[in-house]
């Protein structure tokens, strides 16, 4: 950090804007998670244990008051890459950045970033405290950071009316006195309680119904607008992911496939994965049923992930280059894609340089 | 019990809970059948009951804080009348869940195998060896990958994806002749999500299985559903063959629900359309329709009396006074209410 930039702090809001519009609020360079295994007899004797490689070298931005959706196949390491985010879990290697400033460092110490970050778990029964009635719940986290009882609470149950949980109804009831959606809007309540600048959203609309669903929707929309906040938005729902999302990250077996802005992403997807997974989202229609799953083949392992491009032994365009060479995830035109056919020179018979050749 | 009686018989069942304040009506009257290789989709508002009716038909409510009345028979088991012995065997045997919630049904000091082995062996003599080598095909089945690894992982080494697949194994290890599954595929993605549908579709054609299953995924529900039944305020409002219900939608809540998600109703920037005003209060329901204060369709006879179920056809049932005015609602979309 240069010595201008940390004078300008010192007048500026402590949860405030630091570097300016420009800057990304979020700035993650080659992070990578690898869980241990337990080890077999075998590989204790031989000294070689295994690795899932979870988050395996990701790159990403996260623009200030964007909605950056995330979306791959379950098990790619969206979660992961969200408590790493957190700072749940420690990075095996990587970086994250917070605004300019290393999160953990003396300008940045990490209880001022669990202020300024929040997240909506996965799975939202066992993200709640059970001795707490839901109003204490969403209060909890303002008052650790000084806001007062009575605001806190207060604060709280305006919150629930704004997930349409009548207060009165619902803010004194325990966690499993809810339903499954009722507690996911909890959840959304209490991470917006303290204020946060990035908020996470980990499958945070997946157990409600398609109007509470909206009503949900509007009010992050809302929220964005009034107080310019970011959202890291991940989700299966292809349809809510290209409404609510400025840009998308597509992720492969704890990789980044592809990068864009929404529309030109769904529009026109560049990545074989992606093209795959837009194709399989049901129709809608009762008499045109799937009869085959358009993405066959066994999911892939991460202990041992496939050599070369990750997605080879699924792809529809693998070539004998595929297995070989890994893809670098390459910038073109505001999107980005890792693929050997979206990349120059990597000898992809698709590729437009190989066809420019012929 | 004969092949053709069906293998789920829900009649008027009610469930109010007592633990809390004010006693709170979850489930008031539900009627529900399923039949032998039938699969049906409970969909509906959240909160308005669906995972109580399911948590019902295995009897998982804690019996001293929960009032059940009503009749539930399946495979031929009066499931409110068995002993706590009985009631053992028939769980997972005769009918077993997928959870909403993969994490509360999944027990976090065992690896997911040793539960899936644990819960052959309770039910049927045969070996370790035996009962591995059948969640090991169970592993296969549900696409988890590296399965013969994943048997040995604790619930919380696995992403929310797996669990929910390790679930459905689980929910499977025993050949149960009922599954009831709880939004089994809201941890998936897409290409992961049509062949678990895809599965269970075979299970309930292989096997005979009646499924009933509760999602807010329309997209899923059509790909499995032979029929819809939709549940507002704790009963059954409209229930029909999934064609019908999806078409031609007679109660004005499941209009409304399904014009929440009509084609154009996502663009970019634009607000979402919702249901506005807000539930009924379980704990204090109205005498009339419950979803009267939210109704555009909405007349003073609503108020006073709970509207019985109006046939209108093909096993296509709505609980509402006005299914004439809702007629072909869908198709008009310009149409105002009368
Ligand atoms: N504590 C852990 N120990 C070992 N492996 C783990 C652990 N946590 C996650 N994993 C593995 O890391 C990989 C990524 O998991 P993650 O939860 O990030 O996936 P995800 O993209 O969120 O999937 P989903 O869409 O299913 O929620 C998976 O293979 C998972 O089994
Ligand atoms: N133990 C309990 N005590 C009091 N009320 C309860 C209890 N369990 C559930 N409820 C209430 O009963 C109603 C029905 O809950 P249920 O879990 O069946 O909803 P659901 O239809 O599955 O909703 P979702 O789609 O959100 O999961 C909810 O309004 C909930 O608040
Ligand atoms: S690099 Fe090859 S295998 Fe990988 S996505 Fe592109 S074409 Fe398919
Ligand atoms: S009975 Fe009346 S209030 Fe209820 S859904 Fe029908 S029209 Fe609406
Ligand atoms: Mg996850
Ligand atoms: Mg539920």
């Amino acid at each position: 950090m240069s010595i201008g930039m940390s004078v300008e702090h010192i007048g500026a809001d402590i949860h405030g804007d630091r570097g300016g519009p420009a800057q990304p609020l979020l700035s993650v360079r080659g992070l990578v998670k690898h869980f241990d295994l337990k080890k077999g007899f075998l590989e204790t004797l031989t000294g070689g244990g295994k690795v899932v490689r979870a988050v395996d070298g990701v790159d990403f931005e996260v623009l200030k008051g964007e909605t950056l959706g995330v979306v791959g196949e379950s098990g790619c390491g969206k979660s992961t890459t969200a408590r790493l985010l957190m700072h749940l879990i420690d990075p095996s290697a990587g970086e994250i950045v917070f605004d300019g400033e290393t999160v953990g460092s003396a300008a940045l110490p990490l209880r001022e970033y669990r202020r300024q970050v929040q997240m909506v778990f996965q799975d939202s029964y066992s993200s709640l405290n059970p001795r707490l009635t839901i109003q204490d719940s969403i209060a909890f986290g303002p008052q650790v950071h000084g806001v007062p009882r009575r605001e806190a609470i207060t604060r709280a149950r305006d919150l629930l009316a704004r997930v349409g949980l009548e207060p009165r109804r619902f803010a004194e009831r325990w966690p499993h006195e809810l339903s499954g959606g009722q507690r996911q809007r909890v959840n959304i309540a209490r991470a917006l309680a303290s204020e946060p600048r990035l908020v996470i959203l980990d499958e945070a609309v997946s157990a409600l119904d398609k109007s509470v669903e909206a009503q949900v929707l509007n009010l992050l929309m809302d929220l964005k607008d009034e107080f310019g906040l970011t959202y890291l938005f991940i989700s299966h729902d292809l349809h809510v992911v290209r409404y609510i999302s400025d840009r998308v990250m597509v992720m492969y077996l704890g990789k980044v496939a592809e990068t864009g802005p929404a529309e030109a992403l769904f529009d026109d997807p560049l990545h074989p994965y992606t093209r795959a997974l837009l194709s399989s989202m049901p129709s809608m229609d009762p008499d045109r049923r799937t009869e085959e799953a358009p993405l066959a083949g066994d999911p892939p392992n991460p202990i041992d992930p496939p050599p070369g491009c990750r997605f080879h032994t699924r792809c529809p365009f693998a070539e004998p280059v595929c297995a070989e060479r890994v893809p670098a995830l390459e910038e073109r035109a505001g999107r980005q894609a890792a693929c050997l056919i979206h990349e120059a020179d990597a000898g992809h018979s698709r590729n437009p340089t190989a066809i420019y050749a012929a | 019990m004969n092949d053709t009686s069906p293998l789920i018989d829900v009649r008027d069942l009610r469930v109010v809970f007592t633990g809390g304040k004010k006693p709170v009506e979850a489930v008031n009257g539900v009627d529900l059948t399923v039949a032998r290789g039938e699969s049906v989709a409970l969909i509906g508002e959240s909160g308005s009951g669906k995972s109580v009716t399911l948590r019902s038909l295995l009897r998982l409510h804690p019996e001293r804080r929960t009032r059940i009345s009503g009749g539930i028979r399946i495979a031929g088991h009066d499931v409110l009348a068995l002993g706590s012995r009985p009631l053992a065997d028939y769980r997972g045997k005769v009918a077993s869940m997928i959870f909403q919630e993969p994490l509360l049904a999944l027990d976090p000091v065992y690896t997911v195998g040793a539960q899936i082995v644990e819960s052959i062996r309770r039910h049927e003599a045969v070996s370790r060896e035996e009962a591995r080598k059948r969640a090991l095909e169970l592993f296969e089945r549900v696409r988890i990958p590296s399965p013969a690894r994943r048997l040995d992982a604790y619930p919380h080494e696995m992403s929310g994806g797996m669990r929910q697949r390790a679930m459905i194994a689980l929910a499977l290890a025993c050949r149960p002749q009922v599954l009831l599954a709880d939004e089994p595929t809201t941890a998936l993605d897409a290409t992961v999500q049509i062949q678990i549908l895809l599965l269970l579709r075979e299970l309930q054609r292989e096997l005979g299985l009646a499924i009933l299953f509760v999602t807010h995924d329309m997209g899923a529900a059509v790909e499995v559903a032979d029929r819809f039944a939709v549940m507002y305020g704790g009963r059954i409002v409209e229930e029909g063959p999934t064609r019908e219900v999806i078409r031609n939608p007679r109660h004005p809540y499941t209009l409304a629900l399904m014009q929440a998600r009509a084609d154009g109703a996502m663009t970019k920037g634009a607000r979402l359309a919702s249901i506005p005003g807000s539930p009924p209060d379980l704990a204090n329901l109205p005498a009339g329709c419950a979803f009267a204060e939210r109704c555009a369709y909405a007349r003073e006879a609503c108020l006073a009396t709970r509207p019985e179920a109006v046939d209108l056809g093909t096993g296509h049932r709505a609980r509402c006074l006005r299914t004439d005015a809702t007629a072909h609602a869908l198709q008009h979309t310009e149409a105002q209410p009368a």
